[in-house]
Protein backbone atom coordinates (compact mmCIF):
# COMPACT_ATOMS: atom_id res chain seq x y z
CA UNK A 1 0.00 0.00 0.00
CA UNK A 2 1.28 3.49 -0.77
CA UNK A 3 2.13 5.70 2.19
CA UNK A 4 -0.91 7.70 3.29
CA UNK A 5 -0.76 11.38 4.23
CA UNK A 6 -0.21 11.81 8.00
CA UNK A 7 -3.05 13.32 10.05
CA UNK A 8 -1.07 14.51 13.04
CA UNK A 9 2.21 14.07 14.87
CA UNK A 10 1.68 10.42 15.81
CA UNK A 11 0.79 9.11 12.36
CA UNK A 12 3.57 11.29 10.92
CA UNK A 13 6.12 9.81 13.31
CA UNK A 14 4.90 6.24 12.71
CA UNK A 15 5.24 6.67 8.95
CA UNK A 16 8.64 8.36 9.22
CA UNK A 17 9.89 5.68 11.62
CA UNK A 18 8.93 2.68 9.50
CA UNK A 19 10.35 4.32 6.37
CA UNK A 20 13.84 4.00 7.93
CA UNK A 21 15.79 0.87 8.99
CA UNK A 22 14.81 -0.33 12.47
CA UNK A 23 18.30 -0.10 14.06
CA UNK A 24 18.37 3.67 13.39
CA UNK A 25 15.00 4.37 14.99
CA UNK A 26 15.44 3.71 18.71
CA UNK A 27 15.00 7.38 19.59
CA UNK A 28 11.92 7.73 17.39
CA UNK A 29 10.31 4.75 19.11
CA UNK A 30 10.93 6.25 22.55
CA UNK A 31 9.45 9.55 21.40
CA UNK A 32 6.51 7.73 19.82
CA UNK A 33 5.87 5.84 23.05
CA UNK A 34 5.69 9.09 25.00
CA UNK A 35 3.41 10.77 22.46
CA UNK A 36 1.05 7.81 22.23
CA UNK A 37 0.82 7.35 26.01
CA UNK A 38 -0.17 11.01 26.38
CA UNK A 39 -2.65 10.93 23.53
CA UNK A 40 -4.51 7.73 24.41
CA UNK A 41 -5.27 9.11 27.85
CA UNK A 42 -6.03 12.62 26.55
CA UNK A 43 -8.02 12.05 23.37
CA UNK A 44 -11.69 12.99 23.75
CA UNK A 45 -12.80 10.10 21.51
CA UNK A 46 -10.34 7.59 20.12
CA UNK A 47 -12.94 6.35 17.61
CA UNK A 48 -12.88 9.76 15.93
CA UNK A 49 -9.20 10.56 16.48
CA UNK A 50 -7.87 10.76 12.90
CA UNK A 51 -4.23 10.71 13.98
CA UNK A 52 -4.51 7.64 16.23
CA UNK A 53 -6.81 5.70 13.90
CA UNK A 54 -4.53 6.29 10.92
CA UNK A 55 -1.46 5.33 12.97
CA UNK A 56 -3.18 2.13 14.10
CA UNK A 57 -4.33 1.36 10.56
CA UNK A 58 -0.73 1.68 9.32
CA UNK A 59 0.62 -0.49 12.14
CA UNK A 60 -1.91 -3.20 11.27
CA UNK A 61 -1.20 -2.82 7.56
CA UNK A 62 2.31 -4.15 8.18
CA UNK A 63 0.57 -7.53 8.69
CA UNK A 64 -1.41 -7.30 5.44
CA UNK A 65 0.01 -5.77 2.26
CA UNK A 66 2.78 -3.77 3.93
CA UNK A 67 3.44 -0.10 3.30
CA UNK A 68 5.66 1.25 0.52
CA UNK A 69 9.16 2.04 1.78
CA UNK A 70 8.58 0.31 5.13
CA UNK A 71 10.97 -2.59 5.69
CA UNK A 72 9.38 -6.01 6.29
CA UNK A 73 11.34 -6.31 9.56
CA UNK A 74 9.02 -3.79 11.18
CA UNK A 75 6.10 -6.24 11.27
CA UNK A 76 7.39 -8.04 14.38
CA UNK A 77 9.60 -5.29 15.82
CA UNK A 78 9.02 -5.48 19.61
CA UNK A 79 9.23 -1.71 20.10
CA UNK A 80 6.72 -0.99 17.36
CA UNK A 81 4.40 -3.76 18.58
CA UNK A 82 4.50 -2.07 21.99
CA UNK A 83 3.26 1.17 20.40
CA UNK A 84 0.50 -0.72 18.62
CA UNK A 85 -0.59 -2.37 21.86
CA UNK A 86 -0.85 1.00 23.57
CA UNK A 87 -3.20 2.28 20.87
CA UNK A 88 -5.22 -0.90 20.42
CA UNK A 89 -5.61 -1.34 24.18
CA UNK A 90 -7.21 2.09 24.47
CA UNK A 91 -9.25 1.43 21.34
CA UNK A 92 -10.59 -1.88 22.67
CA UNK A 93 -11.47 -0.26 25.99
CA UNK A 94 -13.36 2.53 24.21
CA UNK A 95 -15.31 0.03 22.11
CA UNK A 96 -16.12 -2.17 25.10
CA UNK A 97 -17.42 0.83 27.03
CA UNK A 98 -19.84 1.64 24.18
CA UNK A 99 -21.23 -1.83 23.68
CA UNK A 100 -23.90 -3.09 26.04
CA UNK A 101 -24.78 -6.77 25.85
CA UNK A 102 -28.18 -8.10 26.85
CA UNK A 103 -28.77 -11.25 28.86
CA UNK A 104 -26.58 -14.08 27.61
CA UNK A 105 -28.41 -16.95 25.88
CA UNK A 106 -27.51 -20.52 26.75
CA UNK A 107 -24.44 -21.86 25.01
CA UNK A 108 -26.15 -24.19 22.51
CA UNK A 109 -25.44 -23.40 18.89
CA UNK A 110 -29.14 -22.77 18.14
CA UNK A 111 -29.44 -20.31 21.01
CA UNK A 112 -26.28 -18.45 19.98
CA UNK A 113 -27.47 -18.33 16.37
CA UNK A 114 -30.90 -17.04 17.41
CA UNK A 115 -29.36 -14.35 19.62
CA UNK A 116 -27.08 -13.18 16.79
CA UNK A 117 -30.07 -12.98 14.43
CA UNK A 118 -31.98 -11.05 17.10
CA UNK A 119 -29.13 -8.56 17.61
CA UNK A 120 -28.58 -8.00 13.89
CA UNK A 121 -32.30 -7.70 13.24
CA UNK A 122 -32.83 -4.85 15.67
CA UNK A 123 -33.43 -1.42 14.20
CA UNK A 124 -29.99 0.17 14.49
CA UNK A 125 -30.91 3.66 13.32
CA UNK A 126 -30.70 5.29 9.90
CA UNK A 127 -30.26 2.90 7.01
CA UNK A 128 -27.45 3.41 4.52
CA UNK A 129 -28.88 0.80 2.18
CA UNK A 130 -32.31 2.42 1.98
CA UNK A 131 -30.66 5.78 1.29
CA UNK A 132 -28.49 4.26 -1.43
CA UNK A 133 -31.51 2.53 -2.98
CA UNK A 134 -33.77 5.59 -3.04
CA UNK A 135 -31.92 8.86 -2.76
CA UNK A 136 -28.14 8.78 -3.22
CA UNK A 137 -26.74 10.89 -6.04
CA UNK A 138 -24.05 9.56 -8.37
CA UNK A 139 -21.40 11.42 -6.36
CA UNK A 140 -22.76 9.91 -3.16
CA UNK A 141 -22.58 6.42 -4.70
CA UNK A 142 -18.90 7.09 -5.36
CA UNK A 143 -18.37 8.28 -1.80
CA UNK A 144 -20.13 5.15 -0.60
CA UNK A 145 -17.65 3.07 -2.58
CA UNK A 146 -14.74 5.10 -1.19
CA UNK A 147 -15.76 4.25 2.39
CA UNK A 148 -16.33 0.60 1.53
CA UNK A 149 -13.10 0.27 -0.47
CA UNK A 150 -10.90 0.33 2.62
CA UNK A 151 -12.29 -3.06 3.63
CA UNK A 152 -13.84 -4.50 0.49
CA UNK A 153 -10.58 -4.46 -1.52
CA UNK A 154 -9.25 -6.89 1.09
CA UNK A 155 -12.63 -8.40 1.87
CA UNK A 156 -12.46 -11.44 4.18
CA UNK A 157 -8.77 -11.04 5.08
CA UNK A 158 -9.18 -9.91 8.74
CA UNK A 159 -11.44 -12.88 9.50
CA UNK A 160 -9.03 -15.30 7.87
CA UNK A 161 -6.61 -14.72 10.77
CA UNK A 162 -9.05 -16.77 12.87
CA UNK A 163 -8.78 -20.00 10.84
CA UNK A 164 -5.78 -21.58 12.65
CA UNK A 165 -7.29 -20.60 16.00
CA UNK A 166 -10.46 -22.62 15.51
CA UNK A 167 -10.99 -26.36 15.30
CA UNK A 168 -13.63 -28.82 14.15
CA UNK A 169 -17.10 -27.58 13.22
CA UNK A 170 -16.34 -23.88 13.73
CA UNK A 171 -13.19 -24.08 11.60
CA UNK A 172 -14.89 -26.00 8.79
CA UNK A 173 -17.68 -23.41 8.76
CA UNK A 174 -15.29 -20.46 8.63
CA UNK A 175 -13.31 -22.07 5.81
CA UNK A 176 -16.51 -22.83 3.89
CA UNK A 177 -17.47 -19.14 4.09
CA UNK A 178 -14.00 -17.86 3.27
CA UNK A 179 -13.64 -20.18 0.27
CA UNK A 180 -16.70 -18.47 -1.20
CA UNK A 181 -15.32 -15.02 -0.29
CA UNK A 182 -12.11 -15.89 -2.11
CA UNK A 183 -13.88 -17.05 -5.26
CA UNK A 184 -13.52 -20.83 -4.77
CA UNK A 185 -10.20 -20.77 -6.56
CA UNK A 186 -11.22 -18.33 -9.29
CA UNK A 187 -9.40 -15.01 -8.83
CA UNK A 188 -11.97 -13.05 -10.82
CA UNK A 189 -14.75 -14.34 -8.53
CA UNK A 190 -13.06 -13.15 -5.35
CA UNK A 191 -15.38 -10.70 -3.66
CA UNK A 192 -12.54 -8.18 -3.50
CA UNK A 193 -12.14 -8.57 -7.27
CA UNK A 194 -15.88 -8.09 -7.85
CA UNK A 195 -15.73 -4.92 -5.76
CA UNK A 196 -12.72 -3.67 -7.73
CA UNK A 197 -14.72 -4.17 -10.92
CA UNK A 198 -17.55 -2.05 -9.52
CA UNK A 199 -15.05 0.71 -8.75
CA UNK A 200 -13.54 0.56 -12.23
CA UNK A 201 -16.99 0.67 -13.78
CA UNK A 202 -17.54 3.99 -11.99
CA UNK A 203 -14.19 5.27 -13.22
CA UNK A 204 -12.53 4.95 -9.82
CA UNK A 205 -9.06 3.79 -8.84
CA UNK A 206 -9.28 0.16 -7.64
CA UNK A 207 -5.76 0.07 -6.16
CA UNK A 208 -5.81 -1.12 -2.57
CA UNK A 209 -5.60 1.91 -0.28
CA UNK A 210 -5.99 4.45 -3.10
CA UNK A 211 -8.64 6.32 -1.13
CA UNK A 212 -7.20 5.93 2.34
CA UNK A 213 -6.58 9.68 2.58
CA UNK A 214 -10.23 10.31 1.78
CA UNK A 215 -11.90 8.39 4.60
CA UNK A 216 -12.72 9.80 8.04
CA UNK A 217 -11.47 8.35 11.33
CA UNK A 218 -14.66 6.38 11.96
CA UNK A 219 -14.21 4.44 8.70
CA UNK A 220 -10.64 3.64 9.74
CA UNK A 221 -11.93 2.61 13.18
CA UNK A 222 -14.43 0.20 11.64
CA UNK A 223 -11.54 -1.44 9.77
CA UNK A 224 -9.17 -1.35 12.73
CA UNK A 225 -11.78 -3.18 14.79
CA UNK A 226 -11.55 -6.19 12.49
CA UNK A 227 -7.76 -6.21 12.63
CA UNK A 228 -7.81 -5.89 16.43
CA UNK A 229 -10.12 -8.90 16.66
CA UNK A 230 -8.36 -10.87 13.93
CA UNK A 231 -4.77 -10.39 15.06
CA UNK A 232 -5.30 -11.22 18.74
CA UNK A 233 -5.99 -14.88 19.45
CA UNK A 234 -7.57 -14.00 22.79
CA UNK A 235 -10.28 -12.19 20.76
CA UNK A 236 -11.09 -15.18 18.50
CA UNK A 237 -14.63 -15.16 19.84
CA UNK A 238 -15.00 -11.52 18.85
CA UNK A 239 -13.73 -11.95 15.28
CA UNK A 240 -16.13 -14.88 14.83
CA UNK A 241 -19.04 -12.84 16.20
CA UNK A 242 -18.03 -9.92 13.99
CA UNK A 243 -18.09 -12.06 10.85
CA UNK A 244 -21.46 -13.54 11.81
CA UNK A 245 -22.89 -10.04 12.24
CA UNK A 246 -21.48 -8.92 8.89
CA UNK A 247 -22.98 -11.92 7.12
CA UNK A 248 -26.33 -11.39 8.84
CA UNK A 249 -26.55 -7.76 7.75
CA UNK A 250 -25.63 -8.26 4.12
CA UNK A 251 -28.24 -9.95 1.91
CA UNK A 252 -31.04 -7.40 1.97
CA UNK A 253 -28.76 -4.32 2.22
CA UNK A 254 -26.85 -5.50 -0.85
CA UNK A 255 -30.10 -5.97 -2.73
CA UNK A 256 -30.86 -2.32 -1.97
CA UNK A 257 -27.35 -1.21 -2.92
CA UNK A 258 -27.79 -2.93 -6.27
CA UNK A 259 -31.08 -1.10 -6.75
CA UNK A 260 -29.38 2.24 -6.11
CA UNK A 261 -26.68 1.58 -8.69
CA UNK A 262 -29.28 0.38 -11.20
CA UNK A 263 -31.27 3.58 -10.61
CA UNK A 264 -28.25 5.51 -11.89
CA UNK A 265 -27.94 3.32 -14.97
CA UNK A 266 -25.04 1.14 -13.82
CA UNK A 267 -25.09 -2.23 -15.56
CA UNK A 268 -24.90 -5.81 -14.38
CA UNK A 269 -21.09 -5.82 -14.26
CA UNK A 270 -21.03 -2.91 -11.83
CA UNK A 271 -23.82 -4.44 -9.75
CA UNK A 272 -22.55 -8.01 -9.67
CA UNK A 273 -20.66 -7.41 -6.44
CA UNK A 274 -23.93 -6.53 -4.69
CA UNK A 275 -26.06 -9.14 -6.47
CA UNK A 276 -23.58 -11.90 -5.60
CA UNK A 277 -23.81 -10.99 -1.92
CA UNK A 278 -27.59 -11.30 -1.82
CA UNK A 279 -27.48 -15.03 -2.50
CA UNK A 280 -24.05 -15.77 -1.00
CA UNK A 281 -24.72 -14.16 2.34
CA UNK A 282 -28.15 -15.77 2.72
CA UNK A 283 -26.10 -18.98 2.80
CA UNK A 284 -23.21 -17.57 4.82
CA UNK A 285 -25.36 -16.11 7.59
CA UNK A 286 -26.78 -19.55 8.39
CA UNK A 287 -23.35 -21.20 8.41
CA UNK A 288 -21.83 -18.31 10.37
CA UNK A 289 -24.49 -18.17 13.04
CA UNK A 290 -25.07 -21.86 13.64
CA UNK A 291 -21.88 -23.74 12.73
CA UNK A 292 -19.15 -21.12 13.15
CA UNK A 293 -20.28 -18.91 16.07
CA UNK A 294 -22.62 -21.49 17.62
CA UNK A 295 -20.13 -24.29 17.04
CA UNK A 296 -17.34 -22.27 18.70
CA UNK A 297 -19.44 -21.51 21.77
CA UNK A 298 -20.49 -25.16 22.10
CA UNK A 299 -16.80 -26.09 22.07
CA UNK A 300 -15.84 -23.39 24.54
CA UNK A 301 -18.75 -21.71 26.35
CA UNK A 302 -16.36 -19.18 27.95
CA UNK A 303 -16.18 -17.46 24.56
CA UNK A 304 -19.91 -16.67 24.46
CA UNK A 305 -19.63 -13.07 25.78
CA UNK A 306 -16.85 -12.23 23.31
CA UNK A 307 -18.77 -13.72 20.37
CA UNK A 308 -21.71 -11.45 21.17
CA UNK A 309 -19.35 -8.53 21.90
CA UNK A 310 -17.69 -8.93 18.50
CA UNK A 311 -21.07 -8.86 16.78
CA UNK A 312 -22.32 -5.89 18.80
CA UNK A 313 -19.08 -3.95 18.30
CA UNK A 314 -19.15 -4.47 14.54
CA UNK A 315 -22.73 -3.24 14.40
CA UNK A 316 -22.02 -0.28 16.72
CA UNK A 317 -19.08 1.06 14.72
CA UNK A 318 -20.90 0.66 11.44
CA UNK A 319 -23.86 2.56 12.89
CA UNK A 320 -21.48 5.42 13.81
CA UNK A 321 -20.01 5.32 10.30
CA UNK A 322 -23.47 5.42 8.73
CA UNK A 323 -24.47 8.33 10.98
CA UNK A 324 -21.34 10.23 9.98
CA UNK A 325 -22.00 9.72 6.28
CA UNK A 326 -25.74 10.41 6.29
CA UNK A 327 -25.39 13.49 8.51
CA UNK A 328 -22.90 14.94 6.06
CA UNK A 329 -25.08 14.16 3.06
CA UNK A 330 -28.21 15.53 4.68
CA UNK A 331 -26.33 18.76 5.37
CA UNK A 332 -25.26 18.92 1.73
CA UNK A 333 -21.61 18.16 2.54
CA UNK A 334 -19.21 15.45 1.49
CA UNK A 335 -18.70 12.68 4.05
CA UNK A 336 -15.04 12.36 3.14
CA UNK A 337 -11.94 13.54 4.95
CA UNK A 338 -10.22 14.93 1.87
CA UNK A 339 -12.82 15.65 -0.75
CA UNK A 340 -10.24 16.11 -3.51
CA UNK A 341 -9.03 12.55 -3.06
CA UNK A 342 -12.19 11.06 -4.56
CA UNK A 343 -11.24 12.04 -8.12
CA UNK A 344 -10.66 9.00 -10.29
CA UNK B 1 -7.71 -33.96 14.61
CA UNK B 2 -5.63 -34.72 11.55
CA UNK B 3 -7.93 -37.55 10.47
CA UNK B 4 -10.92 -35.29 10.84
CA UNK B 5 -9.26 -32.63 8.75
CA UNK B 6 -8.10 -35.12 6.14
CA UNK B 7 -11.67 -36.19 5.51
CA UNK B 8 -12.71 -32.55 5.47
CA UNK B 9 -10.25 -31.93 2.65
CA UNK B 10 -12.24 -34.25 0.39
CA UNK B 11 -14.88 -31.64 -0.06
CA UNK B 12 -12.85 -28.50 -0.32
CA UNK B 13 -14.01 -26.59 -3.31
CA UNK B 14 -11.69 -26.78 -6.23
CA UNK B 15 -11.79 -27.28 -9.91
CA UNK B 16 -15.32 -28.42 -10.45
CA UNK B 17 -16.54 -25.01 -11.51
CA UNK B 18 -15.42 -22.59 -14.14
CA UNK B 19 -17.36 -19.62 -12.82
CA UNK B 20 -19.70 -19.33 -15.78
CA UNK B 21 -23.33 -18.89 -14.91
CA UNK B 22 -24.33 -22.25 -16.31
CA UNK B 23 -25.44 -25.32 -14.39
CA UNK B 24 -22.44 -27.36 -13.34
CA UNK B 25 -22.30 -31.03 -12.45
CA UNK B 26 -20.81 -31.50 -9.05
CA UNK B 27 -17.82 -33.74 -8.51
CA UNK B 28 -17.69 -36.20 -11.36
CA UNK B 29 -15.17 -38.60 -9.91
CA UNK B 30 -14.48 -40.13 -6.56
CA UNK B 31 -17.02 -40.99 -3.94
CA UNK B 32 -19.83 -38.52 -3.37
CA UNK B 33 -20.01 -36.49 -0.17
CA UNK B 34 -23.22 -37.38 1.66
CA UNK B 35 -25.94 -34.77 1.39
CA UNK B 36 -27.14 -33.02 4.52
CA UNK B 37 -30.13 -30.73 4.78
CA UNK B 38 -30.36 -28.39 7.76
CA UNK B 39 -33.81 -26.97 8.43
CA UNK B 40 -32.77 -23.56 9.76
CA UNK B 41 -35.04 -22.11 12.42
CA UNK B 42 -37.21 -19.35 10.91
CA UNK B 43 -35.13 -19.56 7.75
CA UNK B 44 -34.15 -21.63 4.71
CA UNK B 45 -33.12 -25.23 4.13
CA UNK B 46 -29.33 -25.34 3.98
CA UNK B 47 -28.20 -28.12 1.62
CA UNK B 48 -24.59 -29.39 1.62
CA UNK B 49 -22.81 -32.23 -0.12
CA UNK B 50 -22.93 -33.67 -3.63
CA UNK B 51 -26.40 -33.24 -5.05
CA UNK B 52 -28.15 -32.10 -8.17
CA UNK B 53 -30.79 -29.43 -8.03
CA UNK B 54 -33.28 -29.91 -10.86
CA UNK B 55 -36.49 -28.26 -12.00
CA UNK B 56 -39.77 -30.07 -12.61
CA UNK B 57 -38.59 -30.71 -16.17
CA UNK B 58 -35.58 -32.62 -14.86
CA UNK B 59 -33.16 -29.97 -16.08
CA UNK B 60 -30.51 -28.80 -13.68
CA UNK B 61 -31.24 -25.37 -12.21
CA UNK B 62 -28.72 -22.54 -12.49
CA UNK B 63 -26.43 -22.84 -9.52
CA UNK B 64 -23.24 -20.98 -8.68
CA UNK B 65 -22.35 -22.39 -5.28
CA UNK B 66 -21.80 -25.76 -3.75
CA UNK B 67 -23.74 -25.21 -0.52
CA UNK B 68 -27.13 -23.60 -1.13
CA UNK B 69 -29.91 -22.15 0.97
CA UNK B 70 -33.34 -23.06 -0.40
CA UNK B 71 -35.99 -20.54 0.57
CA UNK B 72 -39.16 -21.70 2.27
CA UNK B 73 -40.86 -18.42 3.25
CA UNK B 74 -42.04 -17.76 -0.31
CA UNK B 75 -40.81 -14.16 -0.44
CA UNK B 76 -37.39 -14.59 -2.06
CA UNK B 77 -36.78 -12.92 -5.40
CA UNK B 78 -34.09 -15.51 -6.14
CA UNK B 79 -36.29 -18.61 -5.90
CA UNK B 80 -35.56 -21.36 -5.26
CA UNK B 81 -32.69 -19.77 -3.36
CA UNK B 82 -33.01 -17.79 -0.16
CA UNK B 83 -32.30 -14.04 -0.30
CA UNK B 84 -32.87 -13.31 3.39
CA UNK B 85 -36.45 -12.10 2.86
CA UNK B 86 -37.76 -14.39 5.62
CA UNK B 87 -36.37 -11.90 8.14
CA UNK B 88 -38.36 -9.03 6.63
CA UNK B 89 -41.69 -10.85 6.59
CA UNK B 90 -41.36 -12.40 10.03
CA UNK B 91 -41.44 -15.97 8.70
CA UNK B 92 -41.48 -18.48 11.52
CA UNK B 93 -40.98 -22.23 11.55
CA UNK B 94 -42.50 -22.63 14.99
CA UNK B 95 -45.44 -25.03 14.84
Amino acid sequence: MKQPTPRGEISALVLATIAAPAPTQEESLVQLGTLVAERVSGTPDILRDDDLQLALFCLYELHYSGIDDAGDDWEWHPGLLGIRRLIEGAFEQAVRSRVVLGDLPDSSSEAVCAELFRMTGEDAGPSMSRFVARSATEDQLREFLVHKSIYQLKEADPHTWAIPRLTGRAKAALVEIQADEYGNGLPTRMHSALFARTMRDLGMDDTYGAYLDAVPAITLASNNLMSLFGLNRRLRGAIVGHLAAYEMTSSQPNRLHSRGFKRHGHGEEAREYFDEHVEADAVHEQIAGRDMAGGLVEQDPRLLPDVLFGAAAGIALDVLMTQHILEAWEAGRSSLHHVGAVAA
Amino acid sequence: MSAEHASGADHTQGGERDGADVPQRSLNSGSATPVSVVACANGPLLVRGDFELVGTDGQELPRTRRTVALGRCGASVLKPYCDGSHKLIGFTTDP
